[in-house]
C-alpha cells in the first residue's frame, strides 16, 4: 500500500482556517475525493466536503486542489508527481461554512431572476420538429452540472465585489440555452446588458479552461450574447435610426427577435 | 423549543431528485403551498445520475410501439409481480409525461424527421428510451428543476429529514436538522410525499450516489407503513471493475443497447447461453443476425433482425456474469469484457460521451478502442413503501409515496428506462393526489412539542455520549454483510447469518458517538443514515429468507426453481411492537385484458 500526503485547509472561518496534514493509504486510480473518504473514516469523521454522486455528474464536490478548481472525483491522486504533497481548500468565490464546503447559494439566488423557457403557447405538435444539428450547441449548454468552478475561477467574481452586478459564466450559459433553444420567444438581452451584467466579461476564458464538462462557455455562449447585445444597444445605424425617430432605448420588446 | 421556526405547508415533498420535483410541481398547480427538503443542493439529486433513457411508447422508431407492448414488457420484465395497476398507468401515461418535460425545455436527441429519437435497452421489445446521449438524467432533473424554481416552489436544501410527525394516526409533517448548520428543522404540513429514492449505501458496491441511504423506506416503516417487495434488489449487469475507487460505478446499459458485445477472458460471447428458453426466440440467432440489427439501428431504418442477446433483462445478465467470472472465465480486475469499439469512433463519442469520457479520465480506458471490464453492481431498490396505484397513497394517512421509494410498480426486476418513467407517471400522480387531500384538511397540523423534543434529543445523543463507537465501522460492517450475504445469490443459511449480524450492529447502533461540531458533520450525518440502513437492511433480508424460490431478481440457490405457488405473492413488511412483521400478501390480480396482454408474444 502507497501513502499520499494529503494538505487539507480546515475551519470555519477564513481568517482562522488551518493546513492540516493527512497521511493517505492509497491504493491503485484513488482520487482525492476517495482520499477524503479515507481521511474521514480513518482520522477526521467531521471533515465537511460536499459530494454525491462521484461520477463526475452531479458536480457537488467542487474545490481547488494545488490552487485550481477542480471536481474532487474527476481528480486523481496520480495526476500530481509522486511524493509531493496535495493541497485541497475550499473554492475562494464564495462564503466558507466550514472545512471544504461552502455556501454557494447566491448562484440559486442569480439563477431564479432569468426569464425561464418560454415557448409559444399554442405551437401545433409539427412546430416541436427539429434535425439533430439545429439543437447540438443548445446541447453542448445543457451538459452544465452546475459545479460552479467556472463562477469561482471567473476573476470578475473571485476578485471584485461583483455578486450584485454580474451573473457569472454558468448564467450566461444558461442564457444562451434559452436563447439558441428553437422554440424559445423570451427576450433576455435587456436582462444580460444591465442585470446580468454581460459588459464585466473580458474574455480571458478562464471558465472554459475549468469547465469539467469541456462547454466552450466563451466562445459558444458569452461571445455570441455578446454580439446579439452589441447589435441591439450598441448598432451606430440602429442608435441614428432611434434617434431620427425619437425613440428612447429599447426595453424588452414585445416581439420575438430572430 | 422556542428558537425554532417551523415553516408549514400544505404539502411537504422529501426528496428533490424526478419524483420530488414533478410531485412539487403537480401539487403546485393543484394550488397547495408546497415546501420541498432535500438532503443536498438542489439539481444534485441521485437522478442526475440516470444515462440510458425514459422508457416511453411514442412509437416514433418502432411504429408498431404501443402502451400495450410496454405494459406487456413491463409486466414480463417483472416476472408478473408487478402491481398491474401501476404498470398500466405507466404505460398509459409516460408518453405524455416525456413530450410535456419538452415542452418545458427538454432538448432529446432527434429522429431524422425531426422527432424524439429513442434507443433500445434490454426487455423492451421495441426502441423506446427517449434520450440525451447519456446524460438523460441531468437533462430531465434540469428541466424540472427550472420549472420548479419559475413556479416559487420553496426549497429547503441541505436538510435532513430524521423523523416523521404524527397527529394520531395521521402523518402531519416532519422533523429534522439543517446541514449547513445543525439547527433542528420541524415543517407541519397536511400532507407529506416521500420521494427519497433508493438503499444502495447499504451495499459495499454500488452505482448509487450519497444520498441513497434508505431514508423513505425507512421513515413510512417507522410512521406504521408497510414495504412490499423488499427482498428484489436490482444488480445493474455492468459497473465498472477497475480501479478500485470506482468499483460500482455505472456503465449505462445504452452501451449494450448501441451494439455493445458481453465476452469472457475466452472471448465467447456468452450471453447466447443464458437466454431463457421461453424467451429465446425474441433475441437473434446468430452473430450474423446481431449485427444486421446492430446497423439497422446505425443507420435509423427497420430491420427484421432481432435483438442481440446483450439485451435480456437486468436480473438475467446480471446473474450471467456473475457466473463467467465465478467459473474463472473473467477478466483481469474480475469482470468481463464489454466491448463496443468495433463501432465507428465519432459514434461511440456521439451516443455515449460520457462513457467515453468516465473510462478514459478514470481507467485510461480509451472505449472506442478497446473493450472496457465491467461487472455487477447494486443499482435500484425494486421493493418500496406500498402504494395505491392511483394517487400513491401509502397505508399511514397524510403520507405519499413515488419513485423509487415507493413498491410495486416493477415487480421482481426492473427494466432499464422504466424508472425516469416511473418518476414522471407516479410524482405527478402523487403530488396532485397530496394537494388534493390537503385541501380537505381545513387547518393546519401542530407537531406537539414532546414529539419535537423526543426526536432532538436523539439528535443530540451521539454528540454528547461521553463513549461510544464510530459511526463509520458499523456502516463498513454492514455494508459487507449486505454485500456477501444478501448480495445476487442467496441461501438461508447465509440471510440467518445476516440478520444476526445485523442485530448485532443495530445493538452498537445505540452507542454510537460522533466528535465535532453539528455544523456540515458527515459523522453525524451517518448515524441517522445509518439507523435507516440497518432498519431497511433486515427489511430486505427478512423478506428474501421469507421467499422460497427464485424469481427475477432474487435467487435462492437453496431454492433455484421459480414457483407457481409464489407467482401470486408479494412479501409485505410491517412493524409490530419492537419486532418487525413479516407476512406475505396476495398480488393485485390482473383484469381479463391484462392477462391477455400479458400472455402476448
Amino acid at each position: 500500500m502507497a501513502e499520499t500526503i494529503l494538505w487539507v485547509l480546515r475551519g470555519s472561518e477564513r481568517e482562522s482556517a488551518r493546513w492540516i496534514e493527512y497521511r493517505v493509504t492509497t491504493e491503485e486510480g484513488m482520487v482525492v475525493l476517495d482520499a477524503l473518504h479515507w481521511i474521514q473514516a480513518y482520522l477526521a469523521p467531521d471533515l465537511a466536503v460536499r459530494w454525491n454522486c462521484k461520477a463526475a455528474k452531479c458536480g457537488s464536490c467542487s474545490a481547488e486542489v494545488n490552487g485550481r478548481p477542480r471536481l474532487l472525483c474527476k481528480t486523481r491522486l496520480s495526476d500530481f508527481p509522486e511524493g509531493e504533497a496535495i493541497s485541497v481548500e475550499p473554492m475562494r468565490a464564495f462564503p466558507l461554512i466550514r472545512d471544504l464546503v461552502t455556501d454557494v447559494s447566491w448562484n440559486y439566488r442569480v439563477n431564479a431572476r432569468m426569464a425561464p423557457f418560454d415557448p409559444p403557447k399554442d405551437a401545433p405538435e409539427e412546430a416541436w420538429r427539429w434535425q439533430q444539428e439545429d439543437i447540438e450547441r443548445v446541447q453542448e449548454f445543457r451538459r452544465c452540472i452546475e459545479c460552479f468552478l467556472c463562477q469561482d475561477v471567473c476573476h470578475v467574481l473571485r476578485n471584485h465585489e461583483t455578486e450584485n452586478e454580474f451573473a457569472g459564466p454558468r448564467y450566461l450559459v444558461r442564457a444562451a440555452g434559452l436563447e439558441m433553444h428553437p422554440m424559445d420567444q423570451g427576450d433576455r438581452l435587456s436582462y444580460l446588458r444591465s442585470d446580468a451584467g454581460i459588459g464585466y466579461c473580458n474574455i480571458t476564458k478562464c471558465c472554459t479552461e475549468v469547465c469539467p464538462e469541456h462547454i466552450k462557455i466563451t466562445d459558444n455562449a458569452i461571445i455570441p450574447l455578446k454580439e446579439r447585445v452589441a447589435d441591439r444597444y450598441y448598432d451606430p445605424i440602429r442608435i441614428a435610426w432611434r434617434k431620427l425617430r425619437g425613440e428612447s432605448e429599447p426595453g424588452e420588446p414585445s416581439a420575438p427577435q430572430t | 423549543m422556542t428558537e425554532i421556526e417551523p415553516r408549514s405547508h400544505d404539502v411537504l415533498i422529501i426528496g428533490a431528485g424526478g419524483a420530488g420535483l414533478r410531485a412539487a410541481i403537480a401539487a403546485a398547480e393543484a394550488g397547495a403551498s408546497v415546501g420541498l427538503v432535500c438532503k443536498s443542493l438542489l439539481g444534485k439529486a441521485h437522478t442526475v445520475m440516470a444515462e440510458g433513457g425514459i422508457a416511453a411508447a411514442l412509437a416514433h422508431v418502432a411504429e408498431r410501439d404501443s402502451w400495450q407492448v410496454h405494459f406487456r414488457d413491463t409486466m414480463v420484465g417483472g416476472k408478473l409481480l408487478n402491481d398491474p395497476r401501476m404498470a398500466e398507468i405507466h404505460a398509459r401515461e409516460a408518453p405524455e409525461r416525456v413530450r410535456e418535460l419538452e415542452r418545458w425545455g427538454a432538448v432529446f436527441d432527434r429522429t431524422r424527421d425531426g422527432r424524439i429519437l429513442q434507443r433500445p435497452f434490454g426487455g423492451h421489445t421495441h426502441p423506446r428510451l427517449a434520450h440525451v446521449g447519456d446524460r438523460t438524467g441531468l437533462e430531465m432533473i434540469r428541466t424540472l428543476q427550472d420549472r420548479a424554481v419559475a413556479a416559487a416552489i420553496a426549497v429547503y436544501m441541505e436538510c435532513t429529514i430524521t423523523h416523521l410527525g404524527m397527529t394520531d394516526d395521521r402523518v402531519s409533517g416532519a422533523i429534522g436538522y439543517w446541514r449547513t448548520d445543525g439547527r433542528p428543522a420541524v415543517f407541519p404540513a397536511k400532507t407529506v410525499v416521500l420521494a427519497t429514492g433508493g438503499v444502495g449505501r447499504m451495499y459495499e458496491v454500488t452505482s448509487n450516489s450519497w444520498e441513497y441511504s434508505a431514508d423513505g423506506h425507512a421513515l413510512a416503516y417507522l410512521a406504521g407503513a408497510e414495504l412490499i417487495d423488499m427482498e428484489f434488489v436490482q444488480f445493474h449487469p455492468t459497473g465498472m471493475v477497475w480501479p478500485p475507487g470506482v468499483r460500482g460505478l455505472l456503465v449505462t446499459e445504452a452501451v449494450r443497447g448501441e451494439g455493445g458485445i458481453l465476452r469472457n477472458s475466452d472471448g465467447e460471447r456468452f450471453m447466447w447461453k443464458y437466454l431463457p428458453d421461453a424467451r429465446r426466440h425474441e433475441y437473434a440467432e446468430t452473430d450474423e443476425e446481431a449485427t444486421r440489427w446492430v446497423e439497422a439501428l446505425t443507420e435509423g431504418r427497420q430491420t427484421d433482425a432481432r435483438q442481440p442477446p446483450e439485451l435480456s433483462t437486468r436480473d438475467n445478465v446480471a446473474r450471467a456474469i456473475y457466473t463467467e467470472v465465478k467459473e474463472g472465465r473473467g477478466s483481469p480486475h474480475g469482470g468481463v469484457f464489454l466491448d463496443i469499439s468495433y463501432l465507428p469512433s465519432d459514434r461511440v463519442r456521439r451516443k455515449l460521451p460520457s462513457m467515453y469520457e468516465q473510462f478514459l479520465e478514470l481507467a485510461d480506458v480509451d472505449i472506442t478502442k478497446v473493450p472496457m471490464e465491467v461487472g455487477p453492481t447494486q443499482h435500484y431498490m425494486m421493493g418500496g413503501v406500498r402504494v395505491d396505484a392511483e394517487t400513491g397513497a401509502t397505508t399511514r394517512p397524510g403520507l405519499y409515496a413515488a419513485g423509487e421509494v415507493a413498491g410495486g410498480m416493477h415487480g421482481a426486476n426492473r427494466l432499464g428506462g422504466n424508472s425516469l418513467s416511473d418518476l414522471l407517471v407516479f410524482g405527478r400522480r402523487a403530488g396532485t393526489a397530496a394537494a388534493d387531500a390537503a385541501r380537505a384538511e381545513r387547518v393546519m397540523p401542530q407537531l406537539s412539542p414532546v414529539q419535537v423534543d423526543d426526536a432532538l434529543a436523539e439528535l443530540e445523543a451521539p454528540l454528547t455520549r461521553q463513549h461510544g463507537e464510530d459511526p463509520y465501522r458499523i456502516h463498513e460492517e454492514l455494508r459487507a454483510t449486505m454485500q456477501s450475504l444478501v448480495g445476487i445469490y442467496r441461501t438461508e443459511t447465509e440471510l440467518d447469518e445476516a440478520l444476526a449480524s445485523i442485530a448485532d450492529l443495530r445493538r452498537r447502533w445505540d452507542e454510537v458517538r460522533v466528535d465535532g461540531p453539528r455544523i456540515f458533520n458527515p459523522g453525524w450525518d451517518l448515524v441517522f443514515e445509518l439507523r435507516n440502513m440497518l432498519l431497511v437492511s433486515e427489511a430486505v433480508t427478512r423478506s428474501a429468507r421469507m421467499r422460497t424460490e427464485s424469481r427475477g431478481a432474487h435467487s435462492r440457490l437453496d431454492h433455484t426453481l421459480t414457483e407457481q405457488a409464489w407467482e401470486h405473492l408479494n412479501v409485505v413488511v410491517s412493524p409490530d411492537g419492537p419486532g418487525m412483521r413479516v407476512e406475505t400478501t396476495a398480488t393485485v390480480a390482473m383484469t381479463d385484458d391484462q392477462r391477455l396482454l400479458a400472455s402476448k408474444g
